[in-house]
């Protein structure tokens, strides 16, 4: 299957991700290559074949509203490159 | 001219559900705790953690559901909205895009003109919420705090049925009404437990096809979305009056500038690519428990008012306005009941209590007279002890908390009414005596000076004459 330019281009802005401009051509390639694949596999006869287990007839089991987690702050600001007065500080995002 | 354009509204409504805990992770909600304290390695979005759905959600879910006549889904399950923003630390909302638990359903919303119209409701959609950013200066930064991330929503989605600004505040009123009777949510709009996004957009009167629309996002009181509205329509207007076209664009609400500007242009239409959520089963509830919730319901606002109006034989308005409020109803009922009369009550509560609240900013759970106070008071009134003027002295006397009694408060300041006759004679003989012109005058035919004698005599004995009485015995004085 064809991968354009631009669905490269487009997939990398929405994913945030910067790629070299010199890489275009194999991305194109291989995310090309990665839809071939699943294209092949949908051509593969799978009548009678018996499917994998899965949960796919289960449904979601709930859990009770209850607080049971405590305040950790402090452990998950130690990897956060940078806070002040506990709130996580970020490039200044205004839209 | 405004006439030429017909104005379009829907609005999606952001209610905070009021749980104890997130929506898939044992965090508390509590509003106003320190920065960060309330967001756990679930809400953080680290690696390998898994959401676990609050079960809580689905009654308050399905309440709504049953309150706005819509269908509820058996099977309803959640799908990931992909963006990032720095206050969503996943990278993506866990959100229901294709099996929503609430489908369809309407109000019915009181106009200002007295009659009602229907809106018809899309959807209702469970959701978690995301932190929030302050962009105040943190030296170039912006600070988040994800205490907020991960609090259960519902997200109430109208169809395009409104059309003024008006309609869109009585239509978020009802809504914000409907969802506290339900205890779905707190409805506390000042600490964003409910927001509401307008989208907006003008076409020619006629016209069956919906012009451009922009999403104004995130206001949170009924005065700004009043104002927020209006802004844009004229800022659409102005536009389509001077041969432009609408961008297609959010945009936020400045309440300081009273306008709104664009937050960023739609154009490059977001892409959220949505998928199943693949941490999450889908979710199924039965008609046993879609019944259970029904049969937990209170009384909504619209079936309380048809029940006050065909009850206590009270007029429509004053039965709606009476249940507004869940709390003021009960406090009118007791009132009712207390004192056996419901239209003196309907007019003590509305008139007089909600002036007093109004003067003094307080709410109806912070009443300073209670439903029995107020219940005995009127009770006086009605066996004649005391007459309506005095009555609303000792209210006064009760809202400031100089008495607890009525009764020993009349007793103490001797206010009972005075209606034997051997006491007001002498009283009207000297009012008349007093005003000898008045009286020819009344006895010549000019008989609506009756107000006056009776009005004299009333005061004369500070209020506390039988009215009826005193009008009795000047007519057959000057008879």
């Amino acid at each position: 299957m064809e991968i354009g330019e631009k669905t490269v281009r487009n997939i990398a802005e929405l994913a945030q991700l910067t790629f070299d401009e010199s890489h275009l051509a194999t991305m194109q390639s291989s995310m090309g290559d990665i839809l071939n694949l699943v294209e092949q596999m949908q051509e593969v006869d799978t009548d009678g074949v018996e499917p994998m287990s899965n949960p796919l007839d289960a449904t979601q089991r709930l859990r009770e509203d209850v607080v049971s987690e405590p305040d950790q702050r402090e452990v998950f600001q130690r990897l956060a490159p940078e806070t002040l007065e506990g709130l996580y500080l970020v490039p200044r995002v205004i839209e | 001219m405004m006439s030429d354009w017909e104005v379009v509204i829907g609005l999606e409504i952001h209610a905070q559900l009021n749980t104890r805990s997130k929506i898939f992770s044992g965090a508390s909600t509590r509003f106003g705790a320190e920065p960060n304290s309330q967001a756990c390695a679930i809400d953080l979005g680290f690696p390998g953690v898994l959401p676990a759905v609050n079960q809580a959600v689905y009654p308050k879910a399905v309440a709504f559901g049953l309150g706005i006549g819509a269908s509820i889904s058996h099977v309803s399950a959640f799908d990931r909205k992909n963006y990032f923003y720095p206050d969503l630390p996943k990278g993506y909302q866990i959100t229901q895009m294709d099996r929503p638990i609430v489908v369809g359903g309407s109000v019915e919303i009181p106009l200002e003109d007295g009659t009602s119209r229907e809106i018809r409701i899309t959807r209702a959609h469970l959701e978690e919420d995301a932190g929030k950013s302050l962009h105040e200066d943190f030296h170039g930064s912006s600070g988040i705090d994800l205490n907020r991330a991960g609090t259960p929503l519902l997200e109430i989605v109208s169809e395009p049925d409104l059309r003024s600004a008006s309609e869109a505040v009585a239509y978020a009123r009802y809504i914000h009404q409907l969802i506290r009777y339900l205890d779905v949510s707190d409805g506390e709009m000042a600490e964003g437990s409910m927001r509401c996004d307008a989208n907006v957009s003008l076409r020619r009167v006629g016209s069956s096809e919906l012009g451009t629309r922009t999403e104004t996002k995130n206001v949170n009181s009924f005065r700004f979305l009043e104002r927020a509205i209006d802004h844009e329509i004229s800022r659409q207007r102005g536009i389509l009056e001077s041969g432009g076209v609408i961008r297609q664009e959010t945009r936020l609400y400045d309440p300081d500038r009273d306008e709104t500007r664009p937050m960023r242009s739609k154009e490059t239409a977001m892409d959220y690519r949505y998928f199943p959520e693949p941490d999450l089963l889908p979710v199924e509830i039965d008609d046993a428990f879609i019944e259970a919730v029904r049969n937990s319901m209170p009384e909504l606002p619209r079936e309380k008012a048809a029940r006050f109006e065909a009850q206590y034989s009270i007029a429509a308005a004053d039965a709606r306005t009476l249940s507004t409020d869940p709390l003021l109803a009960d406090y009118f009922e007791s009132v009712a009941a207390l004192c056996g009369d419901p239209a003196m009550s309907v007019n003590w509560v509305r008139v007089e209590l909600l002036a007093r609240l109004r003067r003094d900013g307080i709410e109806v759970p912070a009443l300073p007279v209670s439903p029995e106070q107020l219940g005995a008071l009127l009770k006086r009134i009605k066996d004649q002890t005391i007459s309506g003027k005095v009555a609303k002295d000792i209210l006064d006397a009760l809202w400031r908390g100089e008495t607890a009694s009525v009764d020993d408060y009349i007793k103490i300041h001797s206010l009972t009414q005075v209606s034997d006759a051997s006491s007001l004679e002498p009283l009207v003989d000297r009012i008349i005596a007093g005003n000898p012109k008045q009286a020819e005058q009344y006895r010549a035919g000019k008989t609506k000076l009756l107000g006056f004698f009776v009005g004299q005599v009333m005061k004369e004995s500070g209020g506390k004459a039988n009215p009826q009485q005193v009008n009795e015995i000047v007519r057959s004085r000057l008879g």
